[in-house]
């Protein structure tokens, strides 16, 4: 991997932490709040390309805003944020993304494939006018339906879908315009636990398959800790960066939570976190 | 023909067809008819599409206070309708997509644009003609500038409905991915509320203000039972319309009951049947199932089925190290 000289970034230099053009998104001091509130403070991270990277932490700690920050749908309050090598923007088209709140009407009769459809030229303000735009827009939904094997339920109303299917829909729906970055907001949550393996492994071969870098917000680490590059750990306020080892450790995360915390392993290697603001159970057990 | 056929009808259709249309207001009722249906055709689906049936329904109330207004203020009607039902469609939009999901709001502004409606009623002294055929539709009283009208109105509205299509239907389906992808879902919204006081305030003049929900609501909710894909509903919806319309005038023209009656009866009728449907064709598959034919032939065609999937084999495997 290029590293950049200092000079690219434009910012004096502290010198270890600066952002090459290869990285999908790098973060310095960033800080984030509402009026009245800092949601947290200090987040140092960089993201490189086709890295798969969990967002863990309690509710309200502040996950989706950190998406909401890469999708330049708010502002930071301070420090530095990149992705692509500048400043967040709305409406990126190198990013997709799947909401945690995704409203689609649970009566609706539309087929999973027009969802998928509009992920691809949904932006677009016309119809589909010539042969070849319907062409690509065929092979982009098709190939996208193939990657997160739901060929099968395409001709399904969205409605008659389980939380697994409609998960690969929207998967397949934000993988259609071809995303180098992907942000998967709680894709877990609802789903038993199997179906939350099933779906990891999914995502896993995508970030491989396709090189596209993944944020996966989740509650809970267990499912995930076999395939991740790196970790996001966001609680009271703060914000821990890196390899999974040496975030979900008691020390590192004791000063995360600034209360005591201590990270148990169980003999499969699923983790428990006791203390801090939550507990987090063994889901199996 | 004799001087009595005009009041009965025979099953020369043709004929019959001929025989209406040298009647002028029955000319101009079809003309304003056809574009009505139209246009009521493509909001219904998206009313449908996005649940803003209330507000449909609201707006088409406040646009009989509108309407009211402006005939105590000796302007036509369709001004004060259209008036009314664009400045608070407007402000429902603004308000954001939940908002117009928003029953309990929309029905406390409802309750008090009525009794304003109410008011303007009684100072008008006239009122009881005029209030009736705003309420439930004038049949005879569409002359050929209203029908010119109506055809300025609604052409453009349909024009832009089509350019932001897309977008809009994308919005409709799936607001937060719209919006984090840049969309203006906001600006969406409100040409969606804008072209929804269009339809209504021109289909006012044909069928009522409490009538509206026959042409702005149920032609989608037909379409959407029989259509999995938005354009092909969109097209079915305009065509259960544009039948429901013409054939409410052409059986209106005969019959002493108003028009807007037959229009709102035929279209119920089409939903009661489309409703009826899927219970019947479960109801033939039990029975060719138990006449041992077997159900499982009836796959839809085109479905790729995977032969590789271990369907069959159990996961123990997979959950059971947690456990």
């Amino acid at each position: 991997m290029r590293r950049s000289s200092e000079s690219e970034t434009g910012s004096p230099g502290i010198g270890t932490r600066l952002a090459v053009p290869d990285d999908v998104a790098f973060a310095r001091h960033l800080e984030v709040g509402y009026p009245g509130r800092t949601v947290w403070t200090d987040a140092n991270f960089r993201i490189r390309r086709g890295e798969f990277v969990a967002v863990i932490g309690p509710n309200g700690a502040g996950k989706t805003t950190l998406f909401r920050l890469l999708l330049g749908m708010i502002r930071s309050t301070d420090g530095e944020l990149r992705v692509f090598g500048g400043p967040p923007r709305r409406g990126n088209p190198k990013i997709g993304y799947v909401p945690q709140t995704h409203l689609v009407d649970r009566d609706t009769n539309v087929e999973a494939v027009q969802l998928v459809r509009l992920g691809f030229a949904g932006n677009r303000w016309l119809p589909n006018l010539t042969p070849s735009q319907f062409r690509a827009e065929r092979a982009a939904t098709e190939e996208a339906l193939t990657s997160v094997g739901a060929l099968e339920i395409a001709r399904k109303p969205l409605g008659a879908l389980s939380g697994g299917e409609l998960q690969r829909i929207f998967l397949a729906e934000a993988l259609a315009p071809g995303p180098e970055l992907l942000l998967l907001d709680e894709p877990l949550a609802n789903l038993d636990l199997r179906r939350a393996r099933e779906l990891v492994d999914l995502v896993h071969r995508l970030v491989r398959s396709r090189n596209v870098a993944t944020l996966l917000v989740a509650h809970d680490i267990n499912p995930l800790i076999r395939h991740l590059d790196k970790v996001i750990y966001i609680a009271n306020g703060h914000v821990a960066t890196g390899l999974p080892q040496d975030v979900l450790t008691t020390e590192s995360l004791t000063e995360l939570y600034g209360v005591p915390v201590e990270v148990l392993r169980d003999s499969r290697g699923n983790l428990v976190i006791v203390g801090g603001d939550d507990v987090h159970p063994d889901p199996g057990a | 023909m004799s001087d009595w056929s005009w009041v009965w009808w025979n099953w020369n259709l043709v004929g019959d067809l001929r025989e209406m249309l040298q009647y002028e207001f029955i000319r101009n009722l079809f003309a304003a008819g056809t574009i009505i249906a139209v246009l009521g055709g493509v909001v219904s689906y998206l009313v449908v599409l996005r649940r803003s049936s209330f507000a449909s329904h609201a707006l088409g109330h406040i646009g009989f206070s509108g309407a009211a207004g402006a005939v105590v203020f000796a302007v036509n009607p369709f001004y004060g309708l259209l008036l009314a039902t664009t400045v608070s469609g407007g402000g429902i939009a603004v308000l954001g997509k939940r908002a117009a999901q928003r029953d309990v709001e929309i029905g406390t502004i409802l309750a008090f644009m009525l009794g304003l409606g109410l008011l303007f009623l009684a100072f008008y002294q006239g009122y009881a003609s005029e209030a009736y055929s705003i309420l439930f539709g004038q049949v005879v009283g569409i002359d050929n500038a209203q029908v010119v009208l109506t055809f300025e109105t609604a052409i453009p509205v349909l024009i832009v409905l089509g350019l932001v299509y897309r977008q809009l239907l994308f919005a409709s389906l799936d607001e937060e991915v719209a919006e984090a992808k840049g969309m203006h879902t906001m600006l969406l919204g409100l040409i969606f509320m804008l072209a929804l006081a269009v339809a209504i305030s021109i289909a006012v003049t044909v069928i009522g203000v409490l009538l509206i929900f026959a042409l702005t609501v149920t032609p989608a909710a037909v379409a959407v039972r029989l259509a999995k894909r938005p354009l092909y509903a969109v097209v079915l919806s305009v065509l259960v319309a544009l039948f429901a319309t013409w054939a409410g005038i052409f059986i209106g023209f005969y019959e002493i009951e108003p028009t807007s009656f037959f229009i709102v009866t035929i279209v119920f009728a089409i939903y009661v049947i489309v409703r009826a449907l899927p219970p019947l064709s479960r109801l033939r598959v039990r029975l060719a199932a138990a006449r041992g034919s077997g159900s499982r032939a009836r796959l839809p065609s085109g479905v790729p089925v995977r032969a590789d999937r271990p369907d069959d084999s159990p996961h123990p495997p997979a959950d059971s190290e947690t456990g």
